[in-house]
């Protein structure tokens, strides 16, 4: 995947320095690098190697303990996103961005029916007509394939693959220009895998997203990435246009891992 | 020396006690967090709730304010169900009567502080009558979130979404709001707000209320309040509006229409009538010459046969 | 004229005149003094001033004999004869090293200075009903010999105290000092979260023995283990000291008996600090060491976050325990449900009714559809 990111643009989201200490252990290293507005960035890495940690310091869901990330908000301004108060951003991650979790009952409501759940951030900007409320829920039930006579079902009774797709509409509902995923298709079955990882690639490229992904699967960020940087014990090793990464890696650790695996 | 000896309330007298129980820092420290309440309507203010001689959750709040703000030319009048002479209604007046020794009535226009548990009265209040709500639950995002952290928060930053949420639920699955009481309302455009279990029914009677608001929640610690003249609007979606119970029928003893009514069940065989809730707003009517369809008086002697029994004769 | 329950007044007062009849029981029986009451069920007692937060042993008995012998009502009844009283001033922090110690024990050490002292304990008794004390006027057991404590003795080291010197567990924090300078007061200020230990102790302290002991328990199985050793048990009497400002110096205002339970729990250590055990402490009025051990265990649990530990379990959880331990608080609201409801149930009715109206409406009209659709 290439050619989406128009780098004459500027950034979208910078990180500077990004350090995270567990104590005396090393959680992710002095990462820096821009993000650009239809970019997708994968971080790969085995488990471990601090990707999930840079991706929670990068949404703000953990502090770092050095470094900075500035992200341009829609009036232009580049803002320092842990100098923003508590109010800002708690509005920025339920509108302008969106969290796509591993496990889809850490971003759903599970008690609460599938058209509420897709709703509930039109709820929480404003929106007050039930019927444009469920209009729009069930416009985007059916653009992640789940039947609309689902509307009103628990996602309980959900399989895995249609509450990851569930998940993935309650966040784009609100039209977010930065999406974080982690390990988004982790735990499905192949199949189900390749259906949503299409679903992902074609939303993304419709809605000019910009997305920063982790996954520990080469073929994932393959598949979806334009560019890839390759971590290991909490930094940064090689990083990279993904075709070109994966076609000719330079250092010997993404070497190993790329000849590890199946190729794509 | 023993406290026994040295308190006159071994003896069964009431005279020891500080007017209306609570002594006068206690009394102001609630009427600071009154205040602060009056200034921030809607917004719960914790306060250092007391142990009171009534169990939690039987209105200890509701006293607590009702102690700290009663003076002694004051008209008491105190509801439960909308009836002054429920149980726990009865109760509360008593306590007041014998602590602060004011003048208590069943009259709403005479009154000018009334407590209530689950009921505004159906006459109008005005300037200067204060309304003292017992609440149980104050934090209307309990049941959507039980953390106190979190709701906090989510007051902080007027984080309501989830409000709606729950009133979506239902009209999904209802086609309409299923909410009947404690019905929650956004109050100045503010705060969402517990109304306390009134039924949604009287939710319209809080807005623009020419009389003070007060809400005392004793087990939860918290007071909060609605000033004159308040907006108060219940929570809605614009294309399923805000609609308050109807009943088909008017008061069977004075005929009232727009009140609330109880079901009163008259026999084994489904017989039953509807009568107002607010029993004073009742008995106003009759005496000003209304009469439903069943004004029979032998039904009212018959139903208000209460009294004590523990099951054994003789006692 | 109607209302639905007018003599509501008079059905109270005979109600109230019913239970103290009740109260009182057979006539022929003799009334039960409160000397009996705080000499013969001095738990009991303990227990009503320990969750009662009221230290009076006569006020305690007069409560369990109003409340025939319902403990928490008892409770409650001191608790609301307490907000009645007025405050002079916070006493200074007890010194329990100094304890008058009537029983003293500790699971980590076979022997220790100041030696086992077993006291009265219902440890190692066999539990089989004594029916000597059915009998009426039976002789009174005789007094056991005491052991001497010398003077050299008379001073108890507490085992923490020990372990302390050698740097093998948290150091205590200098009495009074607390994380935010202030010992807080949840009598006088409302609890708020996340809640210091200061206030988390005194929750704990005046929380419910049943709900402790569930929790405590829950830990031992599993439930946010602690690893507790029972560092030391004692129990005795201690002296309560009162700054007077007028005087400059510190008086003694009385003894009290309490039970003080140290848990010596897990140890940990970091690249800044060597292993060493943590404490997890219970202190309550009386003898009642179920509930100073299981307030020990919980409150070790509940410095999970604290001692950087995860926080997956109940006892872990202070919103969950905090706001759920006292009992007064949780029998008034459970027993609430007696009050009337019919306001609000009357709307569920007119709900409830609605609601099948509708479905009534909706299966009426789906089978005509059918029919009709058969028809076709």
């Amino acid at each position: 995947m290439s050619g989406a990111t128009d780098r004459s643009e500027l950034p979208l989201l910078r990180a500077n320095g990004l350090t995270r200490f567990y104590g005396e252990r090393i959680g992710c290293h002095d990462v820096s690098f821009e993000l650009f507005p239809g970019e997708v960035l994968a971080i790969v890495g085995e488990s471990g190697s601090g990707k999930t940690t840079l991706l929670n310091c990068l949404s703000t869901r953990l502090p770092p303990t050095a470094g900075a990330v500035e992200y341009r908000m829609r009036d232009g301004q580049m803002r320092d996103l842990f100098q923003l108060s508590e109010a800002e951003r708690r509005l920025l991650m339920r509108t302008d961005w969106g969290f796509v979790h591993q496990n889809a009952a850490d971003g759903l409501r599970m008690t609460v029916s599938a058209g509420a759940n897709v709703g509930e951030r039109l709820m929480a900007v404003g929106e007050r007509h039930y019927g444009a409320i469920r209009g729009t829920a069930l416009d985007w039930l059916s653009r992640v394939e789940i039947d609309e006579t689902r509307i009103d079902d628990e996602p309980r009774a959900f399989s895995g693959g249609m509450r990851q797709r569930l998940q993935i509409a309650r966040n784009l509902v609100t039209s977010p220009r930065l999406v974080f995923m982690d390990e988004p298709t982790g735990g499905l079955d192949v199949s189900v895998q390749a259906r949503l990882l299409d679903l992902i690639r074609g939303l993304v490229t419709d809605l000019g997203l910009s997305v920063v992904i982790v996954t520990h699967d080469l073929a994932v960020a393959r598949l979806l990435s334009h560019r890839l940087m390759v971590m290991r014990h909490g930094k940064v090793i090689e990083t990279g246009l993904t075709d070109r990464v994966l076609d000719d890696p330079q250092a010997p650790y993404t070497q190993l891992l790329v000849s590890s695996i199946l190729q794509v | 020396m023993s406290a026994l000896d040295n308190t006159a309330r071994a003896d069964g007298s009431e005279g020891s006690y500080n007017f209306a129980y609570l002594d006068e820092q206690t009394k102001r420290m609630i009427r600071r967090a009154i205040l602060k309440a009056i200034a921030v309507p809607g917004y719960q203010v914790p306060f250092a709730s007391r142990e009171m001689p009534m169990p939690y959750g039987w209105g200890t709040g509701g006293v607590q304010v009702t102690a700290a703000i009663l003076g002694s030319d004051d008209v008491l009048k105190v509801i439960d169900q909308g009836s002054d002479d429920t149980t726990n209604a009865v109760s509360i007046r008593a306590f007041f009567e014998k602590t602060a020794n004011v003048a208590t009535t069943t009259h709403t226009a005479e009154a000018t502080i009334i407590q209530t548990r689950h009921r505004i009265p159906e006459r109008q209040l005005e300037e200067g009558q204060i309304l003292v709500y017992q609440v149980p639950i104050p934090e209307p995002l309990r049941f959507l979130e039980p953390r106190e952290t979190e709701t906090r928060k989510m007051h902080a930053l007027e984080e309501y979404g989830l409000m709606h949420v729950k009133l979506y639920e239902d009209i999904a699955r209802h086609g309409h709001i299923a909410t009947t009481y404690a019905y929650p309302v956004k109050v100045d455009g503010r705060y969402v707000m517990d109304p306390s279990p009134t039924p949604k029914f009287d939710n319209p009677k809080m807005h623009d209320m020419a009389a003070l608001q007060l809400f005392g929640a004793g087990r939860e610690k918290r007071i909060y309040a609605v000033p004159p003249y308040t907006r108060v609007e219940s929570l809605d979606f614009e294309d399923h509006p805000f609609q308050v119970q109807r009943f088909d029928k008017p008061c069977a003893l004075c005929a009232a229409e727009d009140v609330y009514l109880d079901e009163v069940i008259l026999d084994d065989r489904g017989g039953r009538m509807f009568v107002c809730s607010d029993t004073d707003h009742c008995e106003e009517r009759r005496t000003a010459g209304h009469r439903g369809e069943m004004a029979g008086e032998e039904i009212a002697a018959r139903l208000s046969a209460g009294h004590a029994s523990d099951g054994e004769d003789g006692q | 004229m109607y209302v639905a329950v007018k003599g509501g007044e008079k059905a109270i007062r005979n109600a109230h005149r019913l239970l103290a009849h009740k109260r009182r029981g057979d006539r022929t029986v003799p009334d039960l003094t409160l000397a009996q009451i705080a000499e013969q069920l001095s738990l009991s007692v303990a227990r009503v001033m320990a969750e009662g937060s009221l230290y009076d042993l006569e006020l305690a008995a007069l409560a369990i004999k109003q409340s025939r012998g319902d403990l928490i009502e008892a409770i409650f009844l001191l608790r609301a004869y307490r907000t009645t009283l007025p405050r002079f001033g916070y006493s200074l922090p007890l010194d329990t090293g100094d304890m008058l110690v009537r029983r003293r024990i500790s699971a980590t050490y076979k022997d220790l200075p100041g030696g086992q002292l077993l006291g009265p304990t219902f440890d190692y008794t066999h539990r089989l009903l004594d029916f000597s004390l059915a009998a009426e006027g039976g002789v009174p057991p005789e007094r056991p010999e005491l052991a001497k404590i010398d003077d050299d003795d008379a001073k108890i080291p507490r085992v923490t105290d020990l372990l302390g010197q050698e740097g093998l567990i948290e150091a205590d924090r200098p009495a009074g000092e607390t994380d935010d300078g202030d010992v807080g007061d949840l009598t006088r200020e409302p609890l708020s979260f996340p809640a210091d230990r200061d206030l988390r102790l005194q929750n704990l302290a005046r929380g419910d023995e049943g709900f402790l002991l569930a929790l405590g328990y829950s830990t031992q199985r599993g439930y946010g283990r602690t690893h507790p050793f029972a560092g030391e048990i004692r129990f005795g009497e201690v002296e309560v000291e009162f700054f007077a400002e007028e005087l400059g110096f510190a008086v003694p205002l009385g003894r009290v008996q309490v039970t003080e339970c140290q848990m010596v729990n897990q140890f940990q250590g970091s690249a800044k600090a060597p292993p060493q055990f943590t404490r997890g402490y219970g202190l309550v009025f009386g003898q009642s060491e179920r509930k100073a051990m299981s307030m020990a265990l919980v409150d070790r649990a509940l410095r999970a976050a604290e001692l950087g530990e995860e926080e997956i379990a109940p006892a872990q959880d202070q919103e969950f325990v905090l706001s759920h331990s006292d009992n007064v608080q949780a029998t008034g609201f459970v027993e609430h449900l007696k009050l009337p409801h019919y306001v609000d149930f009357q709307a569920e009715l007119d709900l409830v009714r609605r609601m099948r109206r509708e479905w009534q409406e909706r299966q009426t009209a789906e089978a005509g559809d059918a029919r009709q659709e058969a028809a076709e």
